[in-house]
């Protein structure tokens, strides 16, 4: 008999079968955060500083002096981002170079890197999470990990309240990235871009 | 090696008594606070019980759920009855002549793995899973989620019981194993749906699974919420469970796992105040507390059928034959005072005579009275 076999026999004759544990799942939780769209912001924020990562709330119109601002307070000087990362955001940039990681950057690269600059796919007010899919302008997984720094723009619209909300919204065929807080190591810096 | 034998050398060590203290203190107070700040905590914990339930009952089925779909997104599974199958499953994976990089766990550990440090040039990895979801064949690391960014062959062990059946129970459990540990969420969570090789392992666990009491204690999120609130674990440390599963958890599984014969399995269930705390703090409320009294009549149980009664088994008999009667429940108690209150001082006794004298080895026990409560009765009437 193989392994296979003998495991799924075992299980079989062990386990009571589905109509024992036919109660069904008591879901009384919070799925929703209970709050005004401004004070789920607001509480995202609060929660990633709990976290030990740095967090600034900017106007659209602010997008790009705040992140030329905040990559200069760290001296930057050369900092990786993933392909599709709209050009705009950049524009404000001097003295900075930005390698597109396309073709891949190889690991040596990316970790003489002083920086990387993303988005996101959604972020959780109540845990301070910022989750990244691999999509548009977020990259591959290795991307944001070996590089010192990680700065991850967030547009307001993009935070959920709680951890139900985002589990529905996201694509478990997507590669996922939950970050709660920097790395060890390593510094996180997230940028709230409100409309 | 019996769990009091092993636990004698650690407990020597007061500098590692102290750090451990130290460390299950900031544990406690980083859990307390997580889990107060969910409004739903106990709501959480129901579910949490219910959604692990559930899978359990019909694992065989989610299991093969989550090798079609693990098969259908690109990846392969390997089935391991023990320890050295899994090891032999995983060697015969790796690229030949690349070291692998491991992330160790909970799993890993249980099977006897070692390797290098994980790192971006890492041409392999073995890591242990969190959680495998059966629906979607997704795999989920929630610590040291970084390893799933090697571009290499990568090598996933899992127990049977980390199957979940839904992508929406992760919504409960991920809230639970965070906060359990002290986080609103882990720091670094990390999904992967397909492209790895799935060592799905046994071990043991469908003898825990057989066991209509003892299965619950394959609820377990591995979350060492119940180690950090352990008195036992705080002063003895993990050795002393090794090679199973360490803290109150480990004392109900191993038993299980390993069989109620080996003398670690027949002392872990005593190796307990009973004092219940593991049992309040656990994410899927996993009786812990109940689980090692059933385990401690499964211990008793086994030592039945033996040749040569345990002296214990033999004081027990004594006491329900004693206790059978009511002339002789009597007659015995009041001569069992006089000879008790002989060998008191000062109202105590310090020392009981022969193999009696174990439980005196730590405590006192108080004389008896003078006078018995039912002659005490009898005379007021």
């Amino acid at each position: 008999m193989s392994a296979r076999e003998e495991i799924l026999r075992r299980v079989r004759a062990a386990a009571p079968g589905p109509d024992a544990g036919a109660t069904p799942v008591p879901r009384g939780y919070r799925r929703h955060a209970a709050l005004p769209r401004g004070d789920v912001i607001a509480r995202f924020g609060e929660r990633v500083a709990a976290r030990r990562a740095a967090v600034r709330h900017v106007a659209a119109d602010e997008l790009v002096t705040a992140m030329a601002a905040m990559l200069w307070a760290r001296e930057a000087k050369r900092i990786a981002v993933p392909a599709g990362l709209p050009h705009a955001w950049l524009a404000g940039l001097d003295g900075v170079r930005t390698l597109t990681d396309h073709p891949p950057l190889d690991p040596a690269a990316l970790a003489e890197m002083d920086g990387v600059v993303t988005g996101c796919a959604l972020a959780i007010a109540d845990t301070g999470t910022v989750v990244l899919d691999g999509g548009r302008g977020q990259g591959r997984r290795a991307l944001t990990l070996i590089p010192r720094h990680h700065l991850c723009v967030v547009h307001a619209d993009q935070i959920v309240g709680t951890v139900p909300e985002a589990v529905g919204h996201l694509d478990p065929y997507h590669p996922l990235s939950w970050i709660s807080g920097p790395p060890a190591g390593r510094t996180l810096e997230i940028l709230v871009v409100e409309d | 090696m019996r769990f009091s034998d092993a636990a004698r050398p650690e407990l020597a060590e007061p500098g590692a008594r102290r750090a451990r203290r130290q460390a299950a203190a900031a544990a406690r107070t980083g859990r307390a606070e997580a889990t107060e700040e969910a409004p739903d905590w106990e709501l959480l914990r129901d579910a949490g019980a219910a959604i692990r339930d559930r899978t359990l009952g019909d694992l065989g089925a989610h299991l093969e759920a989550l090798e079609a779909a693990v098969i259908e997104e690109g990846g392969q599974v390997h089935w391991a009855r023990d320890a050295a199958e899994a090891r032999r499953i995983i060697r015969r994976l790796l690229p030949a002549g690349t070291e692998a990089a491991l992330v160790r766990s909970d799993v890993t550990d249980e099977i006897g793995l070692d390797g290098g440090e994980a790192g971006p040039h890492s041409k392999a990895a073995v890591v242990g899973a969190g959680f495998l979801v059966a629906e979607t064949g997704t795999l989920v690391i929630a610590d040291r989620g970084e390893s799933l960014s090697f571009p290499g062959t990568l090598v996933v062990v899992a127990g049977l019981e980390d199957v979940v059946a839904d992508w929406t129970d992760l919504e409960v459990l991920l809230q639970l194993l965070s906060r359990a540990g002290g986080d609103p969420m882990r720091p670094a969570v990390a999904t992967r749906t397909g492209r790895f090789q799935l060592v799905l392992l046994d071990n043991g666990r469908t003898k825990v699974l057989a066991d209509p009491v003892g299965r619950e204690a394959l609820r377990c999120v591995h979350c060492s919420a119940c180690s950090d609130v352990c008195p036992v674990f705080e002063r003895a440390g993990p050795r002393p469970y090794a090679p199973g599963r360490p803290g109150p958890i480990g004392a109900v599984l191993t038993p299980q796992t390993r069989g109620v014969e080996a003398s670690l399995g027949a002392s872990l269930p005593f190796a307990s105040t009973l004092c219940g705390a593991c049992g309040d703090v656990c994410p899927v409320k996993i009786d812990i507390p109940g689980l090692l009294v059933h385990l401690r009549g499964r211990v008793v149980e086994s030592r039945r059928g033996r040749p040569v009664p345990t002296p214990e088994l033999l004081l027990m008999r004594g006491i329900a034959w004693s206790m059978g009667d009511q002339r002789r429940y009597e007659r015995t108690l009041v001569r069992r005072a006089r000879w008790a209150r002989l060998l008191a001082r000062d109202g105590r006794i310090r020392r009981l005579p022969g193999l009696l004298g174990k439980w005196t080895d730590a405590r006192d026990l108080p004389a008896p009275p003078r006078q018995t409560f039912r002659a005490w009765w009898r005379h007021r009437r």
